[in-house]
């Protein structure tokens, strides 16, 4: 059986390796260089009082959550910069924050291995839900509905809940290494996921399967991204590397590197034509890359700690980079 | 016995492996010089309605209230 593996991983490399006529680099050798990008501080967000690990946007684009291990889940207005709402958590060891499409719901997530789910628009925040069955922390939950939400958990699986019953609907199981990112398609057909493994996989929704698996990163994949024509996604690394890799062509297609560069990549957010990446690193700073060239075209350095999370709303409008500083800025 | 257990669980592990790989190896993939024009065509389509890559002028961004004139 172990010839029959060595076999189709050569078969799938042969493969892979006749598709591979190009790069996008070379690709994109006639487009224009993306402009240098020069983006300003607009609010500096204050309130929370140690590291910030997480932050998500609503699809209303105005408000955010963000996740502190101060123990607090806030919601904040970013036009105004004010705190709408403070959600204690029962474990102050939270990794992950979501805000679902609806606006009614924000779950957290961490050490406790469980993934919280609140209810925002009771008069009193009220949990909703604890979502209790992973033998790991929960690194990564991403809402579908208010009835449906996904998680990654550092026990190597991912899994679907209803939130209805509060029980898993179904677990993704394949990587060999601790999950820490997930990213939904923006057709809600599929996800992706990168672990410890190094690997990044494409699984179905529905039918639990995963469908793909891209190689390349030579350490823990810490953020992952759909490109928004949901025919690529982006992967930023402790290898201090970010990669696109093609869905279609199943294979990397360019990388975003330089040579100064020896932080980890802890989080990344695309522009909404795809075109710039904005990656969040170690050395307290957010670069931003030219998806298409490769380049590097500007950063956002403001941070004086580890740039832990960064979110594009869906409007495209800004940027929000959080940090171990324990603030949250919004860029543009 | 605890031997058997062992071996049948990597035997049981290397199945899975095998099964995984079987599915892998069947996609249809496309060549990387079509995927990456189509990459490349949705940014360019959709560059104009990027507000981080063409800017967002003042009156238009909720970020930056407009500069007003005060009267002297």
């Amino acid at each position: 059986m172990k010839k029959e593996a060595e076999a189709l991983k050569t078969q799938i490399e042969a493969a892979r390796k006749a598709a591979c006529d190009t790069d996008m680099a070379s690709a994109a050798s006639g487009v224009a260089p993306a402009p240098r990008v020069q983006l300003k501080t607009r609010r500096t967000l204050k309130g929370h009082l140690a590291k910030i690990y997480a932050m998500h946007w609503s699809t209303d684009n105005k408000l955010m959550v963000s996740a502190s291990q101060d123990g607090k889940l806030l919601i904040w207005d970013s036009h105004s910069g004010n705190k709408v709402n403070a959600v204690p958590l029962k474990s102050s060891w939270v990794m992950t924050c979501a805000y679902a499409p609806s606006g009614n719901l924000v779950a957290s997530g961490g050490l406790d291995n469980m993934c919280t789910v609140y209810n925002l628009k009771t008069p009193v925040i009220k949990t909703v839900k604890e979502l209790d069955a992973h033998t790991g922390y929960l690194s990564c939950a991403r809402f579908l509905s208010d009835t449906e939400i996904l998680t990654s958990s550092g026990d190597t699986t991912c899994a679907l809940w209803d939130l209805e019953t509060g029980k898993q609907k179904t677990v993704f199981l394949n990587h060999v290494g601790d999950c820490m990112c997930l990213a939904l398609s923006p057709d809600m057909n599929s996800f992706v996921s990168g672990a410890c493994d190094s690997l990044a996989k494409l699984w179905d929704i529905r039918d639990g399967q995963c469908k793909q698996t891209f190689q390349g990163h030579t350490s823990d994949i810490n953020a992952i991204s759909f490109y928004p024509s949901g025919n690529a996604i982006i992967t930023g690394s402790d290898d201090c590397t970010c990669k696109m890799y093609d869905l279609r062509a199943d294979q990397e297609v360019i990388g975003y590197q330089d040579a100064a560069l020896n932080s980890g990549v802890t989080s990344l957010a695309l522009s909404v034509s795809g075109r710039l990446v904005f990656a969040g690193y170690d050395d307290f700073n957010c670069n931003i890359w030219d998806s298409l060239k490769g380049e590097k075209v500007g950063v956002l350095s403001g941070h004086d700690n580890r740039v832990s999370c960064t979110g594009v709303p869906v409007d495209g409008m800004c940027v929000c980079t959080g940090s171990w500083d324990s603030f949250l800025k919004i860029w543009n | 016995m605890s031997n058997n257990n062992a071996s049948s669980s990597s035997v049981a592990v290397a199945q899975k492996a095998v099964k995984q790989l079987r599915i892998e190896a069947k996609m249809r993939r496309i060549n990387v010089s079509q995927a990456a024009t189509d990459l490349k065509n949705f940014c360019l389509q959709n560059a104009h309605k990027d507000p981080l890559l063409v800017g967002v002028p003042s009156s238009d961004n909720p970020f930056r209230p407009p500069k007003s004139c005060g009267l002297l």
